[in-house]
């Protein structure tokens, strides 16, 4: 037998994600060894504490530029500060799945496997503590998702998938309130995540057989100088663009969107509204821009209508919504399809804007969800569009927050809504995709009216006696709610230090 | 005096002012109202010293202040004023304090907040002055579409009926053009080098390439034409106008759709001189549609406030012609007619309002001989409407007729046609004149008791300047027009539009031969 050559391992590079696997690890721990009532608080802090130390060593590594553990992983300027995005955002959806001030228990079933609507259930439903599960789970899914936006091979990028795609099907299935709904929801999820993870697999198979390894620098230099057949380029770069596609909630790939934006507790619904799109996209980009550079006359086109029709019908559905969270859902379909946009500039500008739009949208989608999980009535949130009217004669300050961050997504100059849409559409004119500003601009204005419609309902309807009461957040949710909108604002009025940064990191290592 | 950052402190001022006054409680109505007063007061006092510091031959631009806002974009906190922003920002400073008195008691009869009301007041002075005052097309997009928000939430919160409908539909057609301006100055920056500073794009705005440069101009002409509102984008204007408490809506008409000229004249013109000129057909035909279309609506109209609405249309429509036909005399005329008729629809609709709250309905159908009730307030109405049909010694008879002569220099077949506007002008106010205050009194206007109120002193301290005004300019606008014309001679400059040689001498010589 020959020498077995170990690839080189950079510990440093990779402890943020290190630190994430092993806190959820201990997480699960904490679980089997700790007393139930004390659960909750000890876990909380677990995960805080997990996601600032990740933090603080992303930080270390922010001028780390190298590709390790066998090319698996790369650490370069994109890893670097998605990866931070999505500490930060998790952080935040960590504090709105924290929240137990709102309701008893916590918006979280306390044992999920039992019936819905049996005696049990009813008893659970009253005075159970909701599941303590949920952070170890969350950690994981941050973990996979910052391994996801990091990896430099095919199938690393598929681990990493499935890694924060599993922790997320579990975690829609454990709303408290309509499980029915949630159990519904998580099982779509769940069924179509599969389909897409199963088209991810074999595109990268496909794209093995055409380049011959897995690595982005192998298929990047196959595509320049290919050997096999086109063919198998095509279908394996369509078929793995499909999975990615999915978990981005892009059209046609978008309709579980809705239905599982609603039926999850909104809390996860937040974090995957801020941080799957984060690693959704990432992964898009470094697919796009490493792997497939050399054919991207031949994917422009057909991404550049994919974007069209996501933008169009994300516009289209949100108008004809009455559901708060199905509102949502489509407007970040619609959103979706602007970050497409800001990718198919295929431009350093392109990368730099992108991951400035996911940040803004990110930290503005936290604080809509923010506020939706306060809107309730004795049966638990009260989404339903027409029961909003006059929220803003009871609650004041909450509606107006909700309209600052409806206005942001609108587009409105002096939130961080307009400076992302400007940042992208203008990447994608320098990138020569003109037509796609043309439509984005076109859907933004169709987009503006159930925003509007909102805002209408809000302020200038009557309240009537069903109007929901607006519950007093918690400590952990105000702050989200805070951090949420100061960010909306300060991305709209003084972007330059965000795009500065993400400039300095628009660059790959191959 | 020069280096005051005149500008920015303006812009500023009333932002400031807005949050003070927001954070007043409710309860405390008068103290509100008080200092949104006093604050609009010193907003004109520095306007004033901005106007005295204005010097008539010095450069086209002054004043300019320029702070690093988002050094990636090249987009820059840049403020500047020509002669043309500088008697906007006079006319706003001046229109602020009147209407801001005008509505004293507006809010009392909704169930809605004193302090809110005049807080959103005062943001929208914030909004208007920044958009005039910009110099950096990023920074006037901004302030282009945040004067939304507040106007959105007077005419949908403060407005009569219809106003839910009113606010959207106002909201809806500015955002539709603001859109497509955004698309024009994306792309503007792209092909212009990378920059939002205004003059640095008007010298790159000559080598754009032909096609785009006219596709831009499409993007900031619809913009502008919808918040003008020029025929066939107008349909917006009537339901704001109507649904507006009366002083938001002089501020609507007066200032707000001024934005759309003032673009047109700033940026359009300037920065796209080819596809202005290819695109000046079109907009004259469209400014003479506007004319008389909308005379003809306003002729037919049953609400005094809508009615209004349309005669602003119809004004605005001298406007365009006045702008796009390329004279000096025609665009100083447009400048000219911006200032009097923000002056004389301003006042027309305030005394429509002081109609209106008195009635407790905005029908002509539910007046009638007003005038043996309240003879003051009615005589002040038939004058308002008097300058709003530019009757020689009122301002609006000078830009009007400024407008006219500028055009049929070069368009006679347009001013011909658009002089038949003045008829139907006459027709409109007298009419509605006639059917309010003259006649046989109505009974029912009896039985309600504040129709026996003539003015008030609040009223007259209202309308007494815009009055003077309207007056002193009529007669002596020198003032005005020497602050105009240097800034209009270099927009027309930039368009590369000579004025054409006066025709009388030609004759002359001919005689002479």
């Amino acid at each position: 037998m020959g020498e077995l050559s170990l690839p080189g391992i950079d510990y440093g590079a990779l402890l943020p994600m290190l630190i994430l696997f092993g806190a959820a690890c201990l997480g699960i721990l904490v679980e089997v060894f700790t007393p139930r009532r004390s659960r909750n608080g000890i876990q909380l802090t677990l995960a805080f504490l997990a996601l600032a130390a990740s933090f603080v060593a992303v930080i270390v590594q922010h001028s780390t530029r190298k590709i390790t553990i066998g090319g698996a992983v790369a650490v370069d300027g994109p890893t670097v500060f998605l990866q931070g995005a999505l500490l930060v955002l998790g952080a935040v959806s960590l504090m709105l799945i924290g929240e137990r001030s709102i309701e008893r228990g916590g918006p979280f079933v306390s044992q999920a496997a039992i019936t819905v609507g049996s005696q049990k259930d009813v008893k659970q439903a009253n005075d159970q503590p909701g599941m303590t599960e949920v952070y170890p789970l969350t950690i994981f899914a941050i973990g996979g998702m910052m391994l996801f936006v990091a990896a430099n091979d095919l199938l690393t990028m598929f681990v990493a998938l499935e890694v924060f795609s599993l922790p997320l099907y579990l975690l829609c299935a454990l709303a408290r309130r309509r499980r029915l709904l949630s159990q519904e929801a998580a099982l779509k999820y769940f069924l179509l995540g599969s389909y897409a993870s199963a088209f991810f697999l074999f595109g990268v198979a496909l794209v093995y057989g055409f380049s011959g390894g897995i690595s982005l620098s192998a298929v990047h230099d196959a595509v320049a100088n290919p050997q096999r057949s086109q063919i198998l380029l095509y279908a394996g770069l369509a078929m793995i663009a499909i999975g990615l596609l999915f978990k981005a909630a892009l059209a046609p790939f978008h309709v579980w969107t809705p239905d599982v934006y609603q039926g999850a507790p909104t809390p996860i619904t937040a974090l995957m509204a801020a941080c799957t799109k984060v690693a959704a996209f990432g992964a898009l980009l470094r697919i796009l821009y490493v792997a497939f550079d050399g054919v991207r006359w031949d994917f422009q086109p057909v991404l550049g209508a994919i974007a069209a029709l996501t933008m169009l019908v994300g516009a289209i559905l949100a108008v004809t919504q009455t559901d708060m969270k199905r509102l949502l859902a489509y407007s970040s379909v619609a959103n979706a399809g602007y970050l497409l946009v800001g990718v198919l500039a295929l431009n350093e500008e392109g990368l730099s804007s992108t991951m400035f739009y996911l940040v803004a949208y990110g930290f503005s989608v936290l604080a809509a969800f923010g506020i939706v999980t306060l809107v309730r009535d004795a049966d638990g949130e009260a989404t339903h569009l027409a029961r909003w009217a006059g929220l803003g004669r009871k609650s004041p300050l909450f509606a107006a927050t909700f309209t600052f961050i409806l206005l942001a997504f609108a587009g409105i100059p002096l939130t961080s809504g307009f400076t992302s849409k400007f940042a992208v559409f203008g990447a994608a004119v320098e990138g020569g995709q003109t037509w796609l500003v043309i439509f984005g601009v076109i859907t933004s204005m169709l987009l503006a009216f159930p925003y509007l419609r909102v805002v209408v309902m809000l302020w200038l309807s009557e309240p009537s006696e069903t109007t929901p009461t607006v519950s007093i957040p918690g400590f952990l949710t105000s702050a989200a709610l805070v951090i949420g909108v100061a960010a909306t604002i300060a991305l709209g009025v003084v972007p330059a230090p965000l795009i500065d940064l993400t400039r300095d990191a628009a660059q790959f290592v191959r | 005096m020069n280096d005051f950052p005149f500008l920015s402190i303006l812009t500023l001022l009333p932002l400031v002012g807005a949050i003070a006054v927001a954070l007043i409680p409710k309860a405390k109505a008068e103290l509100a109202k008080t200092v949104a007063f006093v604050w609009s007061l010193v907003v004109l006092v520095l306007s004033i010293f901005m106007w005295i510091a204005f010097q008539v031959d010095g450069d086209r631009f002054q004043f300019r202040e320029s702070y690093a806002w988002i050094p990636s974009w090249d987009a820059r906190f840049t403020f500047a004023a020509d002669g043309i922003a500088l008697v906007m920002l006079m006319l706003i400073a001046i229109l602020f304090p009147i209407v801001i008195l005008a509505s004293w008691h507006d809010v009392e009869k909704t169930n809605r907040s004193a302090p809110v009301y005049f807080s959103l007041l005062l943001a929208f002075e914030f909004t208007m002055i920044g958009v005039f005052a910009a110099a950096d097309i990023f920074l006037f997009y901004v302030f282009f579409e945040v004067m939304l928000i507040p106007m959105y939430f007077i005419i949908g919160s403060f407005g009569g009926q219809r106003r839910q409908y009113a606010a959207v539909k106002f909201f809806l057609y500015s955002l539709v053009g603001g859109l497509f301006m955004l698309a024009a100055v994306i792309g503007l920056w792209v092909v212009g080098g990378h920059t939002f500073d205004f003059s640095k794009l008007a010298e790159a705005g000559a080598s754009i390439d032909q096609n785009t440069a006219r596709w831009l101009f499409l993007g900031f002409f619809v913009a502008f034409a919808i918040k003008a509102p020029f025929f066939p984008f107008h349909t917006w204007l009537p339901d704001a106008g109507g649904a507006a408490p009366a002083g938001a809506a002089a501020l609507l008409v007066g200032v707000m759709d001024k934005v759309g000229t003032f673009g047109i004249l700033r940026y359009c013109l300037s920065l796209f001189p080819e596809a202005s000129r290819w695109f000046a057909p079109a907009a004259l035909v469209l400014g003479v549609i506007g004319i008389i279309y909308a005379a003809l609506l306003a002729v037919g109209q049953n609400d005094l406030k809508r009615l209004v609405s349309y005669t602003s249309i119809a004004h605005f429509g001298f406007i365009g012609i006045g702008i796009f036909a390329f004279t000096t005399q025609a665009g100083t005329g447009s400048v000219l007619y911006m200032v009097n008729h923000g002056l004389a629809t301003g006042l027309l609709f305030i005394v429509v309002g002081m109609f209106v709250a008195r009635r407790g309905s905005n029908l002509i159908s539910d007046f009638g001989g007003a005038g043996k009730l309240v003879p003051v307030l009615a005589g002040v109405f038939f004058f308002a409407g008097l300058a709003s049909l530019a009757l020689p010694g009122t301002a609006p008879f000078i830009s009007e007729f400024l407008v006219l002569i500028g055009t049929f220099t070069v368009h006679p077949a347009y001013a011909v046609v658009a002089t038949a506007g003045i008829i139907l002008a006459a027709a409109y106010v007298l009419w509605m004149v006639q059917r309010t205050t003259q006649g046989t009194l109505n009974p029912a206007l009896t039985e309600v008791p504040e129709m026996k109120k003539d003015i008030t002193l609040r009223e007259k301290v209202v309308v007494a300047p815009l009055i003077l005004l309207i007056i002193l300019l009529g007669f002596y606008p020198k003032p005005v027009t020497d602050v105009i014309n240097p800034a209009v001679q270099a927009t027309m400059q930039d368009v590369g539009v000579e004025d054409p040689g006066p025709t009388a001498v030609v004759a002359n010589e001919r005689v002479g031969r």
